[in-house]
């Protein structure tokens, strides 16, 4: 498994805490959705980085207060079928403003990133033999889009317009 | 009576399964199975073509034999075997 | 007709690389079945009884002559020499090979003809009136806000896996051709109160193994407004869509479970966060693909209806033909044209790649080159000059294609069936056939009138069976083959789905089944009130006796 970010190959600082698990004391620390509300002001005390994994069923409504202080925000796909992560990525951007790393985990094909990165994504857990090659060539599918997301590309009507 | 039933991977052509794990067109070149034993030993040598993409889906049918004829027992399967029971005067192969 | 510009061209240029890509890889075994399939599926491909089977996209039923000629050339290239128009205007190909077909799409590309998303969890085919920008009682050209949607919805990043499949339609007349209810969102061109032009949303509706007529989620909404409601509709779809059931995953399970009320509750939320955003469209991109559907230039022609009676009166079988298949144009002297792909003997919706070129012609040299296909499977040439009519339908008869059946009872709608599809229970070609030779008397045919047939090979309805005058569903019963009727489905502006007549027939008895229905009818008619006017007024009783008798206790349900 290989963790993209931002087009690099990336270590991962973040130790993910079971939700029955104590905090450790110090490092990097990523915690489910439950922990994330029971422990919130703990969590925010932390000197170092915070994050959220959020399954495909727990929409980014549910994260409330101090969602701006995670430093990372994973959206699960527990099947690569599963859309939903793709409208929470965009609502975790559009809706919330969301400014730190937003990590696709679980199936994520390597056909589908060219959609993850128009969504929000910048950040790819992927299995490959060569994951910055792979993900190269995926991100790279399509140059023209016809939908506007967040992403700051042009659509293609914008680049209509300016002809 | 049994023979083991798949599609190409590459056309999606319908294949029956011949005693060599052979994949022929013609139901009249697979292998009819007698025993239970023997159609599970030979879908699990069918997973290996599965595996090589070759076939996909894999599944056994059930066929009888009359005047050495041999058909499939079940509508569905007689027409994968045979090709639709309509209008086939009307096909023509591809160039 | 819309054309590509070089945004289009590119990006359906890249998806048939992409597509290559992934039949490569596919065939070196990187990716499994279970990962190519929603990939494939997303290009219109199948796995099917036979061989592939490849849908590809008519957009809103709009195809020019030399698309046609490009399916023609595809049908003798990579198929068996035919092709088959289906209830979403759109076109299958049965004998499709998976390492020829990114050729295949490119040789598509190069008439602009996609078939991007025609399959898979994802927006298909954007379905409309095949009489659009034609009708005289059209209220607005629904094409524009079609091509609008289609781009709006090809390669969405967001909703390419949806819950299941999502199919949109839009009408543009107060008689509705495109089926709006039945869709998962219906828009339904009209002018509210003020008299301005908008659109009426409709949610939820939906064939299939629970059917459902739409929702109304919004009375009127304005043009400006329609990708960002339907991008709120979608997303509220994506987010709370059931994912545990294939069979309850249809927006229709979710507005009927939580109800309209919720529902709309939940898109109008969103709707309000998101409409004066980067979706809202401003008049100029409106008027921009407008102008692609201009009405060509008419020559100024003066209206023959009196030498065309004459002639009918002349010639019995070009009335009947000019009754049946020929609807009024907008522009005097012009005349809307349908050609039936329900001859006696043909496979409804099929056409072989020969009569697919003679089509091409006829369009060219009759209708300005542009072919419509309508939801009936059958095709339509919008802009034939009253004066070209009798040598037109000269033409048209030597090919076979000048039955006079248009909405009537032989106007079959049939899916492919167990002949081609995995899904099916039952052979649905045969029995269409069958009652297509109990009713070759064309005159009967014109005495019965307004009629419509649909026949289903099985529960997922393609084959429109909820909704026909008539339905019929195959079904198997302990290894056999049956067929449930049923009576009172409509899917024009009037909707409705039709009532169970009784215990599943041997296909047999399907033909002596309608005739006895037929034959009742036309006992109770009542001053030419067509059939299901008829039905609406008296009940199913008076046809479950016709067709299982008095005699029959067993069947009365």
């Amino acid at each position: 498994m290989a963790l993209i970010k931002n087009g690099e190959l990336a270590d991962d600082p973040f130790v993910f805490v079971d939700d029955d698990a104590a905090l450790p004391p110090n490092g990097a620390v990523i915690v489910s959705l439950p922990l994330w509300q029971s422990s919130r002001d703990e969590l925010l005390q932390r000197s170092e980085a915070i994050g959220l994994v959020l399954n495909s069923d727990q929409p980014p409504g549910l994260i409330g207060d101090g969602l701006q202080q995670l430093a990372v925000i994973a959206l699960e796909f527990p099947a690569f079928r599963d859309g939903r992560a793709y409208s929470y990525a965009r609502l975790l951007r559009e809706q919330y403003d969301f400014r730190g790393e937003l990590r696709a985990v679980g199936d994520v094909l390597l056909e589908q990133l060219h959609f993850m990165v128009r969504t929000g994504f910048d950040a790819f857990e992927i299995q490959s033999d060569d994951p910055l090659a792979d993900f190269e060539v995926a991100a790279a599918d399509f140059s023209v889009w016809y939908q506007p997301t967040a992403d700051g590309r042009d659509t293609a009507l914008e680049l209509r317009r300016r002809q | 009576m049994q023979m083991i039933i798949a599609s190409r991977l590459v056309d999606g052509r319908v294949v029956f399964m011949d005693a060599e794990a052979g994949w022929p067109a013609s139901i009249d070149d697979g292998v009819v199975l007698d025993t239970e034993e023997e159609t599970e030993r030979l879908l699990v040598v069918a997973e290996k073509a599965v595996q090589n993409c070759e076939i996909v889906d894999p599944y056994p049918i059930e066929v009888v034999v009359e005047n050495g004829e041999r058909r499939p027992a079940e509508v569905r399967e007689a027409i994968r075997a045979f090709g639709p029971s309509v209008r086939t005067d009307q096909l023509v192969e591809s160039e | 007709m819309y054309r590509y510009d070089e945004f289009d061209a590119k990006l359906v240029g890249e998806r048939v690389e992409q597509f290559r890509r992934q039949v490569e890889r596919r065939l070196a075994g990187k990716l499994s079945e279970d990962q190519f399939k929603p990939l494939r599926l997303m290009n219109g491909l199948y796995m099917q009884l036979h061989a592939y089977m490849l849908r590809v996209n008519v957009p809103y039923g709009s195809l020019s002559a030399k698309q046609m000629r490009r399916f023609a050339h595809i049908a003798r290239t990579y198929d068996k020499g035919f092709g088959h128009f289906t209830t979403r205007q759109n076109i299958q190909y049965n004998w499709i090979n998976l390492e020829e077909t990114p050729d295949l799409l490119r040789e598509l590309a190069d008439v602009e003809v996609t078939s991007i998303q025609s399959s898979g969890n994802c927006v298909r085919n954007i379905s409309s009136d095949q009489y659009a920008g034609r009708a005289g009682e059209e209220l607005a050209d629904p094409r524009i806000y079609c091509e609008l949607l289609r781009q709006y919805s090809v390669l969405h990043p967001e909703f390419s896996y949806l819950p299941r499949k999502f199919k949109i339609a839009v009408t543009g007349s107060p008689t509705d051709r495109a089926a709006v209810a039945l869709h998962d969102i219906g828009l339904r061109m009209h002018r509210n109160d003020a008299g301005e032009m908008g659109f009426e949303v409709l949610v939820g509706g939906g064939q299939g193994r629970t059917p459902f007529i739409a929702h109304t989620i919004r009375e009127w909404l304005a043009p400006e407004h329609v990708l960002s409601y339907v991008e709120a509709i979608l997303r509220v779809y994506n987010m709370y869509g059931r994912r545990d059931n294939i069979h309850k995953a249809r927006i229709k399970i979710i507005v009927n479970q939580m109800g309209i009320d919720k529902y709309r509750e939940l898109v109008d939320e969103e709707w309000e966060r998101i409409r004066d955003g980067a979706l809202k469209l401003p008049q100029e991109e409106i008027d921009r693909i407008d102008a692609y559907f201009a009405p060509p230039v008419y020559e100024t022609l003066e209206d023959l209806t009196t030498e065309l009676d004459a002639l009918r009166e002349a010639d019995t079988d070009f009335g009947r033909w000019m009754g049946s298949n020929v609807v009024a144009h907008k522009i005097d002297g012009y005349s809307i044209v349908n050609i039936t792909l329900k001859a006696p003997g043909r496979i409804p919706g099929d056409i072989t790649a020969d009569d697919m070129d003679a089509v091409a012609d006829l369009a060219d040299r009759y209708s300005l080159g542009e072919i419509r296909v309508s939801h009936r499977q059958n095709l339509t040439l919008v802009d034939v000059q009253q004066q070209d009519l009798h040598t037109l339908w000269q033409e048209l008869d030597a090919l076979t294609l000048a039955t006079p059946n248009l909405g009537k009872l032989t106007d079959i709608i049939c899916c492919p069936g167990l002949d081609y599809c995995n899904l099916a229970n039952a052979r649905s070609i045969p029995v269409a056939d069958d009652i297509n030779q109990h009713f070759l008397d064309v005159d009967r045919l014109a005495l019965v009138g307004d009629l419509t047939v649909n026949i289903s090979g099985c529960m997922n309805a393609c084959g429109h069976h909820h909704v026909g005058n008539i339905g019929i569903l195959g079904v198997d019963k302990r290894g056999k083959e049956f067929f449930q009727l049923t009576l009172g489905g409509s899917s024009d502006e009037g909707a409705s789905l039709g009532d169970r007549l009784g215990r599943g027939l041997p296909q047999d008895e399907v033909p002596g089944a309608i005739e006895a229905i037929v034959d009742r009818y036309l006992e109770v008619r009542a001053d030419g009130e067509r059939f299901l006017d008829a039905y609406r007024r008296v009940g199913i009783e008076p046809f479950k006796d016709a067709v299982y008798g008095a005699t029959d206790k067993k069947a009365v349900a």
